[in-house]
């Protein structure tokens, strides 16, 4: 599809919703949102450029490989389980970092539940981008 | 703490090799085999004085402690006298390995399989939890595995290997269930505990099946009859690999368990009778078996399984007597059977060949290995001053006042065993020299010679001065026989019935080497054994059911999928409310919303006109009202999360159609009429049975109502106030692990089946 209207209007899209994928995910733990829907919004906001300016456009970002999102998605998920383990013998058990004030944010408090939400993000992307990828045939 | 540093060093073994490369010069070879004779000195310097001083070396870890789990490591004189075998000679097979591989590829990864074992079997003997003891000797059936299936390029070590891990794998399981009984009967899982005594458990109802599960777990590892196929077999590995497991320590672990229950189990006449039975049948076998070989290692393997027989039916006698006699074969036949399958495989090494019949007069181009072997056989055909003849000696003692016909299997036994250790440890070094060998005989380098002379060595030094070594057999007879006296092995006791059965069984050796002449040079060996062709039936039979299963089940056809996934769920939910019984009550329902009921038409049109439509994107687009209807429903219910999921899967749902839409094939009609109706009525009864469902949780109250509880849990606990997401990521971040590993292997699938299809349409 190649539409210079989509093409402008995603150059400005894109980055929004990649930024409201994050302040989904950041804002989860309180508010309606979370990794699983964060991941889903940055899926959607990638198709969308990828609709725009085909993969090929994207692939130059090495950030979105799908397989990297998911191993690392995995992997992050996985080191937050260990620390409650390191920290208090038990698997999983949340650990939570002293709570922070900055200017804009205003109370930030980070955790190992943030950590693993960071995970699931990641691995949701992937596996939308990677059926995606795969199902689109054009894409070679 | 000395236990677990023994067991460390052999891991540090086991990484160590993997950073040498397989040219290492003088100093990586030492640095390979240091950590086996560390562990070793470490062994002999804390564990024999502790043993000897009545002391107990102990090591606990708590690894589960909700369910009693414990890493409990113990040392008593059983574990002693079997971890100085299994370290004492795993040295000098890592030597000997180290010159068996020279300059060949996977030399270091063999050194480091091999100390993978090491570690396992180490543990085995030094565990003194019951499920710890498990996990060690699963350990060992996979490093048997893989070292089994070494030269992995080759089709039959595969399938050597495979057959040997079913096998014991099954053994192994078998295991973990009678031990899992013997905790059941005693309340303990650990063996110190057990080895105390005071359970009578031969009249336990839960008697037989643990005996039979345990000695399942047993008679697999040790090849015992109808389990035997797996060890000639196994000779597919390289020959160091056969030295150290297949006949020195690995098939040894079924003997050391049964030697462990034998205080524990032992002691009725089913213990009696089925490892009596077993040993005796297993030693006929393997000795017919034996005589028809021309290969060194099946000759030696045959041997092996027989030793291994003879040892169970010690065991089996189950006498005082017969334990001792049992450990001091046992010994004697580590020391010489290892050195005989390091001479086997020197030879195969120096002339190319292991066929007894083109070999003859070595000695003279290979004096060291000859000497070795010479030495290890004639301990092996028991002849006095060596250490062998002691082992013999002690099993007659033990069954003299018993029937004639024990005596007459042991006579026997013994007697082909010296033809086939004539055939494998004389035979090629002496006579006339011949040049049929593939290579010109040559002699070995120090480090492939020195392990065999060493332990060739050792057992005439043994053989003549027994109490040097018996300290050993004594503290593991006391570690069996609880509170027996020391006991000091002798060479000489008198002429008496033990040595004039010594002397019948020469005679019948001598005068059986003198008639059975082995197979004639060029004739073709059948090395197949009875058990070997019922595993491959059972093998394939399986095979075909699960063939047979694939097919039926995966028929490729979404309709089919659907028909067993919805036919299962909705045979379950009825099942349990059929169960629960009652009707469901309308009861909980509340006021019937109208924006609700506006919508739930809407999305019954929708989906009617799904089901009736004749176009791809019809169809789509009504099922995506389908769910934006749900997600509508979700909002109006306060569960803004689900409802925002909803719509972004809906949405993504749809755009991924956009990709594919042109690219489908035609939209057609695949079911015939029948099948449409029968589809609408599995359907009907579906949303029938999901409706009860509904209705029926809706009037039921729960004492204890997980969500509330969730909620109020959510912030003061889980430091958030959307309770859905702290349940995903903190309260429930297991189960959110799980399907986030799902997603990961779903798109991986995805993946691989439409890439195929891609390369398939370029080709």
């Amino acid at each position: 599809m190649d539409s210079i209207i989509l093409r402008t209007a995603t150059r400005l899209l894109y980055p929004l919703l990649i930024l409201l994928s994050l302040v989904v995910l950041y804002r989860g733990h309180n508010l309606p949102g979370g990794g699983f829907i964060g991941g889903l919004v940055a899926a959607a906001a990638v198709m969308l450029r990828a609709l725009a300016v085909g993969w090929s456009g994207i692939r130059a970002s090495k950030l979105l490989n799908p397989i990297m999102l998911m191993q690392y998605g995995l992997l992050i998920a996985c080191l937050s389980s260990l620390v409650g383990l390191a920290a208090s013998g038990v698997f999983f058990d949340a650990v939570w970092l002293p709570t922070w004030y900055l200017p804009i944010l205003g109370k930030v408090k980070l955790g190992t539940p943030i950590t693993f939400d960071i995970g699931v993000y990641m691995v949701v992307l992937g596996f939308v981008l990677l059926c995606a990828k795969s199902l689109d045939l054009n894409n070679k | 703490m000395i236990l677990p540093l023994i067991l460390c060093s052999l891991l540090l073994g086991a990484l160590v090799p993997l950073f040498l490369k397989k040219g290492a010069g003088v100093v990586g070879n030492c640095l390979v085999i240091l950590p086996a004779l560390l562990s070793f000195v470490l062994l002999g310097k804390a564990g024999v004085p502790a043993i000897q001083s009545g002391q107990k070396l102990q090591w606990t870890h708590s690894w589960v402690p909700a369910w009693g789990l414990d890493i409990d490591l113990h040392l008593n004189g059983l574990g002693l006298m079997m971890a100085s075998l299994i370290l004492g000679i795993g040295t000098l097979i890592i030597t000997y390995a180290l010159g068996y591989m020279a300059g060949k590829e996977g030399r270091m990864r063999l050194c480091s399989l091999l100390y993978f074992f090491m570690f396992a079997m180490t543990g085995v003997v030094l565990s003194n939890h019951l499920i710890v003891l498990f996990i060690f000797w699963e350990l060992t059936s996979i490093s048997s595995y893989l070292l089994i299936g070494f030269d992995h390029e080759k089709a039959s070590a595969r399938r050597s290997a495979l057959q040997a891990l079913v096998v014991t794998g099954l053994g192994g399981l078998a295991l973990l269930a009678g031990l899992i009984l013997l905790n059941l009967m005693t309340d303990s899982w650990l063996i110190s505990d057990l080895l105390v005594g005071g359970h009578e458990l031969g009249t336990h109802p839960l008697y037989l099946g643990c005996l039979v599960l345990v000695l399942l777990g047993a008679f697999t590892k040790s090849a015992q009859f109808p389990f035997y196929f797996w060890l000639p077999n196994a000779m597919a590995a390289p020959t160091p690999v056969s030295a150290y497991l297949h006949s020195a320590t690995m098939v040894k672990a079924g003997i050391f368990l049964m030697l462990l229950m034998q205080p524990i189990l032992g002691g009725t006449l089913a213990w009696s009778l089925s490892l009596m039975l077993a040993g005796a049948l297993t030693m006929a076998i393997a000795l017919a078996y034996g005589l028809r070989q021309a290969d060194l290692k099946k000759i030696l393997a045959a041997t092996t399984l027989a030793v291994l027989g003879i040892l169970t039916f010690l065991i089996g006698v189950d006498s005082e007597r017969s334990i001792l006699a049992a450990l001091v074969f046992l010994f004697g036949h580590a020391l010489y059977k290892a050195a005989l399958f390091m001479t086997a495989g020197s030879v195969d090494h120096g002339t190319g060949t292991r066929d007894i019949r083109l070999l003859a007069g070595l000695r003279r181009s290979m004096p060291m290995t000859a000497a070795a072997a010479g030495l290890a056989a004639l301990s092996m055909m028991g002849l006095p001053l060596l250490f062998g003849f002691l082992g013999k000696e002690y099993a007659y003692k033990s069954v003299v006042d018993h029937p004639w016909y024990w005596i007459a299997i042991l006579v026997l036994g013994n007697a082909v065993m010296m033809v086939l250790a004539a055939r494998a440890g004389v035979s090629p070094y002496f006579g006339k020299v011949q040049a049929k060998t593939p290579k010109p005989a040559h002699e070995m380098g120090g480090l492939m010679t020195s392990g065999p002379i060493l332990l060739g060595v050792l057992g005439l030094i043994l053989g003549c001065f027994p109490a040097w070594v018996s300290p050993l057999i004594s503290f593991a007879y006391n570690g069996i026989v609880a509170g027996s006296d020391p006991y000091t092995l002798k060479l000489w006791h008198g002429v008496n019935l033990p040595l004039i059965l010594s002397g019948v069984t020469f005679a019948v050796g001598f005068s059986l080497m003198k008639l059975l002449k082995p197979a004639a040079s060029g004739a073709q060996v059948n090395s197949s054994t009875l058990g070997d062709s019922v595993y491959e039936a059972v093998f394939k039979s399986v095979l075909l059911i699960a063939r047979w299963s694939t097919k039926s089940l995966q028929t490729g056809r979404l309709r089919s999928y659907m028909i067993i996934i919805l036919v299962s769920s909705c045979g379950i939910i009825l099942w349990k409310l059929v169960r629960f019984g009652g009707w469901p009550s309308f009861d909980g329902i509340g006021e019937i919303n109208p924006f609700i009921t506006i919508l739930l038409v809407a999305m019954t049109i929708a989906a009617l006109f799904a089901v009736f439509s004749t176009s791809r994107l019809t169809a789509v687009v009504s099922l995506g009202v389908v769910g934006y209807g749900v997600s509508m429903i979700y909002a109006k219910y306060s569960a803004p999360d689900l409802a925002i999921t909803q719509v972004l899967v809906e949405t993504l749902t749809v755009v991924l159609f956009a990709w594919v839409v042109r690219r489908l094939p035609e939209y057609r009609k695949l079911s015939s009429d029948f099948e449409r109706f029968m589809d609408i009525g599995l359907s009907l009864i579906m949303g029938g049975v999901m409706t009860v469902l509904m209705l029926k949780s809706q009037g039921l109250l729960f004492g204890d109502r997980v969500s509330e509880t969730l909620t109020q849990m959510s912030y003061p606990e889980g430091h958030g106030a959307n309770v859905v997401n702290v349940i995903l990521v903190d309260f429930r971040a297991l189960d959110t692990f799980g399907e986030v590993c799902v997603l990961v292997v779903a798109a991986l699938g995805v993946w691989a089946l439409v890439e195929k299809v891609k390369t398939k349409k370029e080709k």
